[in-house]
Formats: C-alpha cells, structure tokens, sequence
C-alpha cells in the first residue's frame, strides 16, 4: 500500500513525456517524475517555475492521473487569461522540457479505495481534474460503491474529458454521469440545461441517502452555491468536501 | 536551481513589492476564498468565544461582550500557502493579548494553543505567534463586518504564518501543555507554518 497520504512532499524534476489537448483552452500535460512517491485521488502537486535570472513563479496544480505508485502522472491545466504559468505551460513547454514538481500534497480532497463509500462528485469547468483522478482511481481500484457525477460546463466543446467519462458511464451501472450545459445547448442534447441548483441535485439523486461522501469542485461562487443546497438537502456538512478557485481563477493562473 | 526553458515570467512584481512577497508566493488584488467544506453561518446570539486551560474555561463572551473589548486596528500583509500573498490587508479585531488580560492573565498559562471553529475545523499554534500584538480574534475587514466566506463573524488573524493558521469561524481557543496536529497539520500540512521560511508541508524546515 503507497502512503501517499503521509509522504513528505519534495521537489523533484519531472520531464514531459506527453502533451494533448482536451479543449481548445485545456491541455493534459504527462510527466516521468523519477522517485515519485505515488499519489491518491484528487491530490496536488506545486510547479516551480525558474526564469534565467533567477525570477520563480510557482502555482498549485491538481494531479489528473489516477492514485498509484507509478513515476508517470499527468497534469490538466486550464489556461486562464493572461496567466503567467498556464500561458507559459500551454505555449512553450515542449516534450523534454524539465520541469521542479513538489508533491504530492493534501490528503483531505483525495479519495483511497480504502474507503469505498458511496461517492457524489460535482465538478464546475475544470474543476473537474481531482474528481476525474478519483474516477480514474476508482476505475483501476475496481470499487464498488456507486458513485455519481455532475458536470457543469458552459457549452459542449469546453466538456474535458468527454469520450474518457463516456466510456467509464458505459462500462456498468455503478457510475452514473449527468452534464449539464450552461450556455448553447446543442441540438438532441439529452443532458441537463443550466446552472445546477436544487432540483436539479434531487432529479439527479444527488440526495443524502445512504450517507455518501461528496466532493465539490470549481469556482468559489459555484461551490458555495451547490454546497448551500447539500446541506439543505440533509447532507452532513462533515461529508462534504471542497476545494474552490477563487473568485477570478486566481489559485491557478 | 533547475532553469525552465523559455520561462521569461510576467507577473513580476516591482522590487519592492518582491521584498515583501515571501519565497514562492505572488501578489494579488483579490481575496480568494480557500475552505476545506462548507461555509458556516452563525448567528450573532448564538455566537460566544471561550478560552480555555485543560479543562477549565478562563473565559467566555457573548458577542457582545466581545464587541466591548478593546479594539485594535492592524494593517498587514497575508500569505496563503496556495501561493497567493495580498498586501496592506486592514482589519479590526481583539488581540490574544487583550483577551488574556480580560481574564485577568499577565502571561499566557501554556506553550501552545488549539482554535477550534464552527464547523469542526482546527489549527494549533504556538503562543509565541500570538502574543504581544502578533494576533488577533478578527471581526471586520475593510471596516465592514467579516463575511462568512471569510469567516466571519470572527476568525483567528494570524497574519505573519500561513493563511491557514488564521481559523475562519473561531469559537474556541484551548492552551495546552504540548503541541498537536490540527486539521490541515494532519492533512499533509507544516505544524508552524511560517511564509517567510516557506514551511508548507510536513517535512520543510
């Protein structure tokens, strides 16, 4: 059994193996991490970022790979406007590059097969990576508590991981995925329209029954929200967990 | 130091500003709003703020009560371990000083604190970075009441740690004999937390 959950974060030096878009403003970026210490779901890492003369930036960035011990993890990184380390992750990092990555870190927003609960996930635009983690994790560690996730994206080309949720939806009953758009929706779309609210979480069985944990992530306003309603809705405050962007994206730009 | 190729950065902040921003933090105008769970919302007469020793309670106030308390205004500069710093942060609010005294304590009884919040949250701190002036139960920000996003009614402003250790929601605070993990110390967290050190994580120096 990894101890992710306790091992000291260190800074290593990860080469990019991989880069693929998701969306046009979304890119999975793969690294060989030498030494890595494995991770859980939902974890992050911090990117240490040196310029020649000294000057460093640093941000936090959710791990997208599924929980293991494998050197291989994989990074999803939305590019904000004008932002100093996306911009530069999207537009100039190049396979080879070197890149110093500390974690991995948090073991509180991480879910581990050894508690397989029942598990309802809500994710608002990229919000989705740690949850995308915890499915990926879930998948491989082959649990069998249900879990569900809604997926709050503005239009359909912005949907990260699309086919990906597609075909773990298809693989059998015990996950269960609902988008909902919030902007254009296409024609024949058979998912839900608009911003997630309270009916929508009750026809969508995103209800306390069963006693399930839960995880939110994305915006601030969007989790604060959702999270307002869980509790009306019966949830245990002390199951649900968050993890926000701040009120303009500024945690991950 | 490992060179990232091609990384020039833009965000760079003026010299000075770089002197006041810690190792591995950048600077902004917003104030992000980073909780474990949900935002609590307490009521004012349901609200009271305790000190306590082991088991036995140095003090309680009512809102009220606290409201009468003397009042300290500080200015300053906060560092979230998520790499954000915001400079020039006003606030008001009781320092642990005041409280001590309101109980009738020239001098902390212990070493070492538990806040305990609304919510279930916790965070230790060593008395040491709460005294003489260091710290201070926080009720408005800006002049304006606290927000509950940003704890209010009150939380713990301890500004020259992590923002981390300012508890949001605060309703207890226990001195105690040793120190022990609190919350986001058991999560993977540094058990002091000092920006300027860049203790983040459990194992930094």
């Amino acid at each position: 059994m990894i101890n992710a959950a306790t091992a000291a974060a260190q800074w290593r030096v990860a080469t990019v193996t991989a880069i693929r878009a998701e969306t046009a403003t979304v890119k999975t970026i793969s690294f060989d991490v030498p030494g890595w210490p494995g991770h859980l779901g939902g974890q992050h890492v911090d990117l240490r970022l040196t310029a020649e003369d000294g000057y460093v930036a640093q941000r936090s960035y959710s791990i997208a790979s599924g929980a293991g011990t494998s050197p291989q993890i994989e990074l999803t990184i939305d590019a904000v406007p004008d932002g100093e380390v996306s911009g530069f992750l999207h537009e100039e990092l190049r396979i080879g590059d070197r890149i110093e990555i500390c974690g991995p870190i948090g073991s509180y927003f991480a879910w581990s097969a050894e508690y397989d609960y029942g598990l309802l996930l809500i994710a608002g635009g990229s919000g989705i990576v740690p949850l995308m983690s915890m499915l990926r994790s879930r998948d491989a560690a082959g649990a069998t508590q249900p879990a569900r996730l809604l997926y709050s994206s503005r239009t359909i080309d912005r949907i990260i991981y699309r086919s990906e949720l597609d075909r773990l939806a298809a693989r059998g009953a015990q996950f269960t995925l609902t988008h909902t758009l919030t902007r254009n929706v296409p024609s024949g779309w058979t998912g839900e329209r608009g911003r997630i609210g309270r009916v929508m979480l009750t026809r969508r069985q995103f209800t306390p029954a069963g006693n399930p944990d839960v995880y939110v992530c994305g915006p601030t306003r969007f989790v604060e929200t959702i999270v307002e309603h869980l509790i009306k809705m019966g949830h245990v405050a002390g199951r649900v967990r968050t993890e926000r962007f701040g009120p303009t994206g500024a945690i991950r730009t | 130091m490992l060179v990232t190729r091609g990384f020039k950065g833009k965000r760079r902040d003026g010299d000075a500003d770089r002197l006041r921003l810690p190792p591995g933090q950048f600077l902004t105008p917003e104030f992000p709003v980073l909780t474990a769970g949900p935002t609590q919302h307490t009521r004012l007469d349901r609200w009271s703020l305790a000190l306590q020793h082991g088991g036995s309670l140095l003090g309680k106030w009512s809102w009220d009560q606290f409201e009468a308390l003397p009042q300290t205004e500080i200015t300053c500069d906060i560092h979230c371990v998520t790499k954000w710093s915001k400079f020039d942060t006003r606030w008001r609010g009781v320092t642990i000083d005041d409280l001590l005294r309101a109980v009738g304590l020239d001098s902390a009884p212990t070493g070492f604190l538990m806040a305990h919040c609304d919510g279930g949250y916790t965070t230790n701190l060593l008395v040491a970075d709460l005294i003489e002036a260091r710290a201070m139960i926080a009720t408005h920000f800006d002049d304006l009441p606290l927000l509950p996003s940003h704890g209010g009614p009150a939380r713990l402003l301890v500004p020259h740690l992590y923002f981390w250790k300012s508890a949001k929601w605060v309703r207890r605070l226990a001195f105690r004999e040793n120190d022990a993990p609190g919350f986001w110390e058991s999560h993977g967290y540094h058990l002091r937390g000092d920006p300027w050190r860049e203790q983040r994580y459990e194992g930094d120096r």
